[in-house]
Formats: C-alpha cells, sequence, structure tokens
C-alpha cells in the first residue's frame, strides 16, 4: 500500500507540469512554439476546437510514448524516432477525424498532418519527456495542449463572433445582410487579424504577469 | 504553358503567401528575424529545400502511395492504396533530404554552407516545408506545377522573413510600452504586413 501513496513532493510536481503551462508558461505566449500550424484554423470555433483536442491528444502521447522508450532512444538519431512517433500519432488522428468528422477534416486540409512539424510537439518531447518518468509527461502533455488550445480557442471565439456574428456556426448577433443589426468586421475573419489577437492577447498578459515582459526590441 | 507558371509562382509568392497566408513556418519567422543578414540565410534556405523537396515528393506520391501507383512494380500491387502513409513518407524524405542537401552544400559550395549555418538543420521540421509538399499533394499539382510552386512559395516566404527583419531593426531603436516589447509587437507587425501582402490577391495573370 505505502508504494501507491504519493509523496506529496511527486503530487506539487505533477500539478506543476499540468497547470504551468497555461499561463505561467504557455507555449504559444511565451515559449513561442506552435504557432505555425493553428492560426489557419481560427476563423471558426468549431474547427478550432477539433484542432485542439487532436494536438492536445497527439503531444500528450507523444510525451507519454517518447517518456517510455526515453532509456532505449540513441541520442544520436532521438530526433527520427521522435518524429516517427509523432508522425504515426498523427495519422491515426488523421484518420480518425476522416473516418468520424469528415467535414471538419476536409474544412482542416493540411493543418492536421502539419500538427507533425508542430514545434510544441516536438518541443515538448525533446525538452520534458525525455528527461522525465511517463505519467508526469503525460500530465505535461496534456498541460501544453491545454495552454495552446486556450489561446487557439479565444482567438476562434473573437474571430467567429465578431467577424461573422456566430458562434459554432449558430447565430448569436443578427447580421445586417440578413436583417439583423450587427455589421460585420470583414477583417476579421481574414488572416492579419489573427495576428492581431495573438499580439494583444500576449500584450495583455503581460501586464499581469511583468516577469514575462522582454528585454530590449 | 509559361504564363500558367508564372501565375502560380506569383500566385505562391505573394497571394499565398506561406508565411502571412497561413501562418506556416511562424516559429522560424518570429525566432531568425531579428536581423536581416540571418533572415537572408533562413530565407534562402527554406527556398531551396522547398524547391526540391516539392516536386520529389511529388514523384514519391505519385508512384508509390497512391491507390494502384504501385502497379509499375508489379500487376498484382495495382490494388493497395498506401496514401495513409503520405504523412510518414513526405516527412521522412524531407528529413533525408535536408541531410543530403546539407552534405552536397558542404563539399560543392563551402561558402554557402556558412552562411547557411545552423538553418539548413532546423528546417527539417519547419511547417512551410511540410505544408508546401501536403498542399502541392491536396491541390494535386503535376510535376512541373509543383517544381513553380514550391520555388514560388519558398520565394514568397524569403521575402517576407526579409522584409520582417528590416523592420525589426529599425524598431531597436523606438521606444513602444514594456508589456508590448518583442514578441507582442512582432506579431501586430506582421499583422499589418499580411495587411499589406492582401493588395496582391486581386493580381491574375
Amino acid at each position: 500500500m505505502s508504494e501507491h501513496v504519493l509523496d506529496p513532493a511527486e503530487t506539487e510536481r505533477r500539478k506543476k507540469a499540468l497547470l504551468d503551462p497555461l499561463f505561467t508558461n504557455n507555449p504559444i505566449a511565451l515559449q513561442v512554439l506552435g504557432i505555425c500550424s493553428a492560426l489557419a484554423v481560427t476563423t471558426k470555433l468549431e474547427t478550432a476546437l477539433v484542432m485542439s483536442v487532436a494536438l492536445t491528444v497527439v503531444v500528450a502521447f507523444s510525451n507519454l510514448t517518447v517518456s517510455l522508450l526515453r532509456r532505449g532512444i540513441p541520442s544520436s538519431i532521438r530526433i527520427i524516432v521522435q518524429l516517427m512517433i509523432i508522425a504515426s500519432l498523427v495519422i491515426i488522428t488523421d484518420q480518425i477525424l476522416k473516418a468520424y468528422l469528415f467535414d471538419i477534416s476536409r474544412q482542416l486540409s493540411v493543418f492536421v498532418g502539419l500538427i507533425i512539424t508542430n514545434c510544441i510537439v516536438m518541443g515538448r518531447a525533446e525538452a520534458y519527456a525525455m528527461q522525465n518518468p511517463p505519467w508526469r509527461s503525460f500530465l505535461d502533455g496534456v498541460g501544453n495542449g491545454l495552454g495552446y488550445s486556450m489561446v487557439l480557442i479565444l482567438v476562434a471565439f473573437v474571430r467567429e463572433l465578431f467577424g461573422s456574428g456566430r458562434l459554432f456556426g449558430v447565430s448569436v448577433l443578427p447580421l445586417d445582410t440578413e436583417g439583423g443589426w450587427y455589421v460585420a468586421n470583414g477583417l476579421l475573419v481574414l488572416s492579419p487579424a489573427a495576428f492581431f489577437l495573438i499580439g494583444i492577447f500576449i500584450w495583455v498578459l503581460r501586464w499581469f504577469r511583468p516577469e514575462q515582459i522582454e528585454e530590449g526590441n | 504553358m509559361l504564363q500558367h507558371y508564372l501565375s502560380l509562382f506569383v500566385k505562391a509568392a505573394f497571394v499565398e503567401n506561406m508565411a502571412l497566408a497561413y501562418f506556416l513556418g511562424m516559429c522560424s519567422f518570429l525566432a531568425v528575424s531579428k536581423r536581416v543578414e540571418t533572415a537572408i540565410g533562413l530565407g534562402a534556405a527554406v527556398t531551396f529545400v522547398l524547391a526540391i523537396t516539392c516536386p520529389l515528393n511529388y514523384l514519391i506520391r505519385a508512384h508509390v502511395l497512391t491507390e494502384g501507383a504501385l502497379a509499375w512494380l508489379h500487376p498484382s500491387l495495382a490494388t493497395v492504396d498506401l496514401s495513409f502513409l503520405t504523412f510518414l513518407c513526405f516527412i521522412g524524405t524531407i528529413a533525408a533530404t535536408v541531410q543530403l542537401v546539407e552534405m552536397a552544400i558542404d563539399r560543392w559550395a563551402p561558402a554557402l554552407y556558412a552562411a547557411l549555418g545552423v538553418f539548413l538543420p532546423l528546417i527539417a521540421v519547419n511547417c512551410a516545408i511540410l505544408g508546401g509538399s501536403l498542399f502541392m499533394a491536396e491541390r494535386e499539382y503535376s510535376l512541373g506545377e509543383s517544381a513553380v510552386f514550391g520555388l514560388g512559395a519558398g520565394f514568397g516566404f524569403a521575402l517576407a522573413v526579409v522584409a520582417l527583419a528590416a523592420i525589426r531593426e529599425r524598431l531597436r531603436y523606438s521606444n513602444p510600452p514594456a508589456q508590448l516589447r518583442g514578441l507582442p509587437l512582432t506579431f501586430l507587425i506582421t499583422g499589418l504586413m499580411a495587411i499589406a501582402f492582401m493588395a496582391f490577391g486581386g493580381i491574375q495573370l
């Protein structure tokens, strides 16, 4: 029995692995990882949500797998091994999406495949899972996935609500073109808006976390 | 024919700019745009690798991966559909190509090798490269088209990253609010650049 009781330090470390990536060490806002394939899917909440779930699943399980194999992977070929693990997980995710959510899979187009080169997945496998035990690595993966999802969903929420007056495809602000009162902000559905929103998000985050402010330009 | 290729090049470079319209290669785009010289190195490396991997992945897709593509090997293989292996093959090809290109440049053009430096190996995990191949597959380009598309997409990325680096060099002398320094400001500038690039949207050759 005593084996199964966690010592408080380990519980603390697990909690930290899960919760730190949300605000203190957000993968997008602070580590500048994984912006690559993400922003293009944020014009609608639905696609953003599916993308978030897909990435969280991939990063959590790739962390778990890499961590389980970490003593057996020679360091000279570790990048290739990590890439292969990640690519296999992405293939599984992609096939599942194609089978059960075909419409959304079509809208996400190449961006599901691009999870392979998403720096969050590689970055966490390399920086965390190679040095830490499986369960904690899994939690770190979930935490980073959630940190990424949070930014993605926030951006998608603003873009879909004010860009086309809808949430999850349901009309919330009736558009003037359909007899309502809301004049849609067309810029928000275009790509520059995603950059602005992320920039503003990080800006606001740094008001509350002054320690994240960068030196110089 | 030439006009078609030219139009595809302009479309890939400006209208559908990898970095500004599809957000691909953002990590290195933001990290390496602090100085113009390194930005030029990264841009050149991305263009080079994209122009090689796009047609190469086209060949692999057309002759190995799609349904019935293996028929040239043996008639009994005509029903084999390996398209689920697309991601794995593409990323493998890219990693191998980067390695080969690196060795070749080191052997025959040491000056270029020194200039590209650490960017070549990093490119294997740059989403713009894999994105280029995946777009090529999704839009079903021909061999010639995929080569032009790769070249155009790489050129567009290089143009964007060099422009951003030039702006950031100038910004070093400005005095923005503390919270805005660094990353947030870079995002806002990139957004403005994306608006500027949207002006190319109506171009039809």
